[in-house]
């Protein structure tokens, strides 16, 4: 028994013996709705984004550090895979974003009705996507 | 229970509780009001960033070096790593106690966390410094 908590977890049927009692339905059981899946997609994002400050870091410290050592990382940025990143990091940062105003908006008390946190939530993915390809326009004429 | 103005208190919580102000938990709203903040400050100073590094696509590092330097610039970047590591760690912190459920290694994995976020932090803000002095 690893955890006290485990004593609950375990029964004896009629016949004496021990078996473990069934838990509560979890995730795979529910059909995924809009909210469900981007409350998970707003812990994902927030993950990929920890692991994007890398990026961010290797950025900062390359432009104190030498020409060459910036080349290296732009030429990183540069490459297909580096844009893919980039990309990736783009979506997760202009979604976790938008859905954080939404939950901002939650905490003040806003936006609770049924028909409310479906059409928000709606409106994040789709001013994602639209963002997403705005920045990336401008991006891209710029560079 | 009735407050001084005759009206009943709407709570389940003792007065001392509600003083104390630190909940179930008992470590307080402390780490809540933190993710907020920093969220809200996180809010322009992201959408300032993402327009910055378009505005420098394809620059060299003098010219990021330069754009860094300026004081305006290095003040909202020195802001940016700090809400960007502070909402990052507690972010990483809740998703560890949530899914880490034995005591040594949800302990070891906040520690590691925790410090990793404080290295990388203070490599950004060292940099940051270092162009802008």
């Amino acid at each position: 028994m690893q955890d006290a908590r485990e004593a609950l977890m375990v029964q004896r049927r009629s016949d004496g013996t021990v078996t473990r009692r069934p838990l509560s339905p979890h995730l795979q059981v529910y059909r995924p709705q809009i909210t469900s899946v981007l409350s998970v997609l707003h812990r994902a994002t927030g993950i990929a984004l920890a692991a994007g400050t890398l990026l961010l870091v290797a950025w900062l410290v390359a432009a104190a550090s030498s020409p060459a050592a910036y080349r290296g990382v732009a030429g990183f940025v540069g490459s297909p895979f580096g844009l893919l990143l980039l990309f990736g990091w783009s979506v997760a940062l202009i979604y976790h974003l938008l859905n954080g105003i939404r939950h901002l908006a939650w905490d003040v008390g806003l936006g609770f009705e049924k028909g409310e946190y479906r059409r928000s939530g709606r409106a994040v993915v789709i001013g994602t996507g639209a963002l997403t390809v705005v920045v990336w326009l401008v991006g891209l004429i710029a560079w | 229970m009735v407050a001084k103005n005759g009206d009943p208190i709407r709570t389940m919580r003792s007065p001392l509780g509600r003083v104390r102000g630190l909940g179930a938990a008992r470590s307080g709203v402390a780490h809540w009001w933190a993710q907020r903040l920093t969220a809200l400050a996180l809010v322009p100073l992201s959408l300032w960033f993402i327009g910055s590094i378009i505005a420098l696509a394809g620059a060299d590092q003098a010219a990021a070096a330069h754009w860094a330097g300026h004081t305006v610039n290095a003040v909202l970047l020195l802001c940016l790593v700090l809400a960007t590591f502070y909402h990052m760690q507690l972010g990483l912190q809740v998703v560890i106690e949530d899914y880490i459920h034995t005591e040594p290694s949800r302990l070891a994995a906040l520690l590691a966390t925790k410090s990793v976020v404080m290295l990388l932090a203070l490599a950004a803000l060292i940099s940051v410094l270092r162009l802008a002095l």
